[in-house]
């Protein structure tokens, strides 16, 4: 009898209903994630506003989903270009060697010399602050962790017998590296793609605490945890939770990351 | 002399990064889209006002020579003015380092008396409960933004149990002390994570080698072979890791230094965003880049030092 793990439905059940609450949102709440109404503000949760309300009278359960929405799409855009590009690169590095290879590894040298933040920070006055501009941070520095992985696998692979065996009957480089090398290498891509996301949404969130991401009113957890700090006294939980889903999202993607592992990986 | 031999190996593969974060710094001012004096100016951009930004920045010269003299500003030990307070970026810098060095210094020392114990702990005995409650742990605090693990302990023993001040350095070195330390605790519990999982590894590797069996044939007791010689090989192994991880430390600083209000670099590099200030924004960056990299191969050498099995491959 195989053992069979149930962790990654688990992580995939969390993230599917987190993802679906955050899509269908307008219809799961009445209200409006950025509208005001100061006369309930401050509120403690209730049959109205099951999480409360924040210091501008708008319920936090709403921003909360609200807030998902952005944080997951960015997240994972900013984890599909690094994936893409470093996943192409290290594919060619591995295969074709030479000067290529050992000019691509300088770069990536040189690329994780910069502290992530301190370069994000540093991105944030050149590209301006906002989404988009954490997407293109991440990506110029996330495509090295993938450009290494796939490089890696790509260099044992390429040396195993049915690979020479393609080659010597003739098959075009194109059509080695889409059929034979590019199944074989990715799993491992996968897997680190996972707890990547966490790290791109853990960026997003810090980069607009800091204000250099995406700006009020917009609902997104980071601009919430760092609007909820002004009045941590009174109500606690606001800054609280949206740390807590990101909490959530990283334990998630864990366990599918862990499953992924177990099925693929022998 | 084989320690020799690397540590001028290792030395030489130093300079291309250096000159590679050189050109990576020096390319910022040109990846800002449109006029960069727009950029600075905002608001009150105006024909002179540009003119004198690019001059100031040297974007008015041709690329090269505009290289040639930012190195050049750089082996004589300038960074540039800051546009905002006409002082050298360099002095500034070195004013707010304190702040920064006490954060890096107690942020090591509280992720290793957190993650060294928790690693030979949950290594003492591969698969057992307590290995599977210590591997859950990184999973967990490696999802937890330290912007929020920060602002938690702000609430627990800042402002409800009053133990420690929530901002601010203070003036004497007891208050710098005091005020260090939720900021160090945040940047540990953000570090220890990824210790954790490294140093786990390694001593279950240690546990595995010949020496370890020797030592348990001879029939020394568990806990002096996990004492004596494990933890020693251990200590060897933090020292790489913390190497790894030293741009993940600093990056921690930058964003810890925030939330709690501490007037280190990370601060002033945050502050000249919002002031547009492009001389200090660089010169941090650079200064980080190269501490980073001077910091990897420190550890490098230390831990051929250590080791006489390291070699350049």
């Amino acid at each position: 009898m195989k053992k069979r793990s149930y962790g990654m439905w688990v992580g995939i059940a969390i993230l599917g209903l987190l993802t679906l609450a955050a899509l269908i949102a307008p219809w799961l709440t009445g209200y409006d994630p950025t509208s005001q109404d100061l006369v309930n503000a401050l509120g403690k949760p209730s049959v109205h506003h099951l999480l409360g309300t924040d210091d501008l009278g708008r319920d936090v359960l709403t921003r909360i989903l609200y807030g998902a929405r952005v944080d997951l799409l960015v997240g994972f855009l900013a984890v599909l270009f690094p994936f893409i590009f470093g996943t192409a690169l290290g594919l060619i590095a591995g295969w074709f060697g030479g000067w290529f290879d050992a000019l691509l590894m300088r770069i990536v040298d040189i690329t994780i010399a910069f502290p992530f933040y301190v370069l994000a920070i540093a991105f944030s006055l050149v590209f301006g602050a906002g989404p988009k501009s954490i997407v293109i941070t991440i990506t110029l520095v996330g495509w090295v962790a993938y450009c290494r992985i796939v490089r890696a696998s790509v260099l044992v692979v390429k040396e195993l017998d049915y690979v020479h065996a393609a080659q010597l009957s003739g098959l075009p480089t194109r059509r080695i590296l889409s059929r034979h090398i590019f199944p074989n290498v990715i799993s491992q891509a996968i897997t680190f793609s996972m707890s990547d996301i966490v790290l791109s949404i853990l960026a997003i969130v810090t980069l607009s605490f800091l204000g250099l991401g995406v700006s009020a009113p917009t609902a997104e957890w980071g601009a919430m945890i760092q609007e909820g700090q002004a009045y941590i006294l009174q109500e606690w939980w606001v800054p609280f939770i949206p740390g807590f889903m990101v909490v959530i999202v990283a334990y998630s993607l864990s366990l599918i990351g862990d499953g992924i592992v177990k099925r693929f990986v022998k | 002399m084989n320690f020799l031999n690397y540590s001028v190996k290792r030395f030489l593969q130093v300079i291309p990064v250096l000159f590679g974060i050189s050109i990576g710094i020096f390319s910022l001012i040109h990846l800002i889209p449109g006029d960069p004096a727009d950029t600075i100016l905002g608001q009150r951009a105006d024909a002179a006002r540009s003119a004198q930004i690019h001059h100031l920045l040297g974007i008015d010269r041709p690329l090269v020579s505009q290289y040639f003299s930012f190195l050049n500003h750089i082996f004589h030990g300038s960074l540039g003015n800051s546009f905002f307070t006409q002082q050298p970026v360099t002095k500034l810098i070195v004013g707010r380092l304190s702040v920064t060095f006490f954060l890096l210094i107690g942020g090591l020392l509280f992720s290793l008396i957190i993650s060294l114990p928790l690693a030979m702990w949950a290594a003492s005995k591969e698969g057992g409960t307590r290995d599977q409650v210590v591997r859950v742990l990184p999973i967990i605090g490696l999802g937890m933004p330290q912007v929020w693990t920060g602002l938690q302990l702000i609430l627990l023993f800042g402002l409800k149990l009053k133990f420690f001040p929530v901002s601010g350095f203070g003036t004497t070195f007891w208050q710098h002390l005091r005020s260090s330390v939720l900021p160090c605790l945040a940047i540990a519990l953000s570090l220890s994570p990824i210790l954790i999982r490294s140093l786990r590894t390694s001593m279950l590797n240690i546990m595995e080698s010949d020496f370890v069996l020797t030592a348990s044939a001879k029939g020394l007791k568990r806990w002096r072979i996990l004492i004596i010689h494990v933890v020693r090989n251990a200590v060897i192994a933090s020292v790489t890791v913390l190497g790894v991880n030293i741009a993940y430390l600093v990056g921690a600083t930058v964003v810890v230094e925030r939330v709690f209000a501490l007037p280190g670099t990370g601060s002033m590099m945050i502050d000249a965003i919002g002031s547009r200030d492009f001389p200090v924004v660089q010169g941090v960056t650079l200064f980080f880049a190269i501490a980073v990299v001077i910091v990897n191969f420190a550890t490098d050498v230390v831990h051929a030092a250590l080791d006489p099995r390291v070699v350049i491959k």
